[in-house]
């Protein structure tokens, strides 16, 4: 263990104490806002999957979170099925969906996943305004239960906040599994070189569905949570505008890296709140600051802590699939 | 009926006319820079604002139009190029894709904080009267918004096809390293694109700020339209970007009329998709045969 790793398990130390302690210090809108933070970063890590792990440029996250709340909002309220059954149709359909969707990656260079998830992700929200019967229209889903755990209702918002950190614990646990496992690996050999990957015998078109889906996956997760944490939606947080969000989200934490999204989150949903007075003033900073990332550090925020950490070492891991034009 | 449906395709190929403007920019930076610009719906929202800017100054329109081209090209063209897509453009196509989202957003929330988050008016080209030619009534600002984007088309073709400059351009489209070898300079035929994408996207929102009014969000929807135009035709292929943009504006205006106007925004994503999984070269475009 080097001091690298152990300032990094300090840093995490301090944060995981600071947020379990959050209760004591934070009012209940606060806590809505962490709890947002929680419910926001597991979208992200979906989709750092995806982006970062298999190098595929998705803008349907927002989508899959929309259809994981939806799914939540419709089978809790219309049809009485009780939470932990919604976050299995949740995963299982968006994890479907998603990987009917990654075919078109398959067929076609990268750039086209971008426009084929951009129109799945405008054509969900369609979906999600026009057809009443089913999603309420603009009027949205009110009413969405929060869950009872051995007799106990989450109810609360410190209890809720405790629920979505859980949530966000397993999730990453799951996540850290995942991308040392074998499977992980071939994520990246898929990322870094597909050609030398399918010549040493990874299937890259099976990987790269494989963490399309399960990207599309967490999102469903994500707006399961989601749901049961605004208790009431409507079509408008699922717009494309939620899709970039999610994946400016990714990129400036550092897209390719475990605490990336975290990061990414913390600057998408934590600051906006700290520095509300500035308006609209904030996102056209966060853009620019983006902006400023794509050019000087394409390996977002953490790849930017990375280089003043270590400064002889390996090259860091390239966010995305280079190309050599 | 038959006059309803001339009626129909006029207007939309009118409507569709002005996407393929915005699809042909769109397409030229692809083929020269290996840029996808995802801020292109938000280019053509921006000159408008560039227009009523100069107008709010006491100019005349014209005048107003001719400091918003200007404008335009210099800041959507040259400072795009040498600010934005230069800097990125090594990193690889990615980054550049994610680098152009957050000019989008960049744009849009600008003009809202210091412009106005209000739809402002924005003075028509041609009155809004109709003329009526063999019985079919049609709408003075479709057919002067019609006559002036195929113009422009025939224009640019003429200039890619028949000048020196213009087909040193397609060399450079075609194959950059060969292009070099020739003796072109390369960099200065892409420097040429990203100013040829700026006077289009200027047109193109000089033609459609009248009808849709100057608002910040303008570009969402026709940035969508532009990179869907530009797939169906074929990503590599100007004339390509032509056919998608005349057929989108016309199956919109007759999907929002027969079928359903709550989904006439679905069918060009329904198209979209179903050509990237039949034909992904789109309907007229080759196989891509660049060495990525």
């Amino acid at each position: 263990m080097n001091a690298r790793n152990i300032a990094i398990a300090a840093l995490s130390a301090v944060v995981i104490a600071a947020l379990l302690a959050a209760p004591y210090a934070l009012k209940s809108y606060g806590l809505y806002i962490l709890s947002l933070w929680a419910v926001t970063t597991i979208g992200a890590i979906g989709l750092n999957l995806t982006l970062g792990y298999a190098g595929q440029i998705s803008l349907a996250q927002g989508a899959f979170v929309g259809i994981g709340a939806y799914c939540t909002a419709i089978l809790t309220t219309k049809y009485g099925y009780p939470l932990p059954f919604t976050y299995l149709v949740a995963f299982v359909s968006c994890f479907s969906i998603g990987w009917v969707l990654g075919y078109p990656a398959l067929r076609v260079e990268h750039h086209y996943l971008a426009f084929v998830t951009l129109a799945f992700t405008t054509l969900v929200y369609l979906i999600f305004r026009n057809e009443e019967w089913l999603t309420g229209g603009v009027s949205g889903i009110g009413g969405i239960p929060r869950p009872v755990m051995f007799g106990y209702s989450l109810r609360a918002p410190a209890e809720f906040y405790y629920f979505c950190l859980a949530n966000l614990a397993a999730i990453s646990l799951a996540f850290w599994g995942l991308i040392r496992s074998p499977w992980g690996r071939a994520f990246v050999a898929v990322r870094e070189n597909p050609v030398r990957a399918l010549s040493l015998g990874v299937d890259t078109r099976r990987y790269t569905l494989i963490a399309f889906a399960l990207g599309a996956g967490l999102g469903g997760i994500s707006g399961v949570l989601l749901a049961q944490l605004v208790q009431f939606i409507d079509p408008s947080p699922f717009s494309l505008t939620a899709s970039l969000n999610l994946l400016l989200m990714v990129v400036v934490g550092g897209s390719g890296y475990f605490f990336g999204p975290f990061v990414g989150a913390i600057v998408a949903v934590l600051l906006p709140e700290w520095l509300r007075f500035s308006g609209g003033l904030y996102l056209i900073c966060y853009a620019i600051l983006v902006m400023v990332l794509m050019a000087f550090c394409p390996t977002g925020l953490i790849g930017l802590a990375g280089r003043f950490l270590k400064p002889v070492s390996k090259p860091a891991p390239v966010p995305a699939r280079e190309q050599t034009t | 009926m038959t006059t309803d449906i001339l009626q129909l395709l006029v207007s939309g190929l009118a409507t569709g006319a002005i996407y393929a403007l915005v699809a042909i920019g769109f397409t030229l930076l692809w083929q020269t820079s290996q840029t996808i610009n995802f801020a292109q719906g938000e280019f053509v929202m921006l000159p408008a604002f560039y227009i009523l800017m100069a107008g709010n100054l006491g100019l005349p329109f014209w005048a107003a139009a001719l400091i918003g081209i200007a404008v335009s090209v210099l800041t959507l063209g040259v400072l795009f190029k040498l600010v934005v897509v230069d800097p990125m453009i090594r990193h690889g196509v990615m980054p550049l894709v994610i680098a152009t989202i957050g000019l989008a957003i960049v744009l849009k929330e600008g003009v809202k904080e210091f412009y106005s988050a209000q739809a402002q008016p924005f003075p028509p080209l041609a009155e809004a009267t109709n003329i009526a030619i063999g019985g079919v009534v049609f709408s003075l600002q479709s057919i002067v918004n019609l006559a002036i984007a195929i113009a422009a088309v025939v224009i640019l073709q003429f200039f890619l096809s028949r000048t020196y400059t213009g087909r040193c351009m397609q060399a450079t489209a075609q194959n950059p390293s060969v292009a070099r070898i020739l003796g072109i300079d390369v960099d200065r035929m892409i420097l040429y694109t990203f100013v040829i994408n700026a006077g289009l996207v200027a047109l193109a929102s000089i033609l459609v700020t009248p009808i849709y009014l100057a608002k910040f969000t303008n570009g969402e929807t026709l940035g969508i339209y532009a990179f869907i135009a530009a797939i169906i035709g074929g990503f590599n292929q100007v004339r390509g970007a032509i056919l998608g943009g005349l057929l989108l504006g016309v199956l919109d205006n007759l999907v929002a009329t027969y079928l359903s106007t709550q989904y006439r925004n679905a069918l060009p994503l329904l198209i979209l998709i179903i050509v990237v999984l039949v034909r992904p070269q789109g309907l007229l475009g080759r196989v891509e045969e660049r060495t990525v």
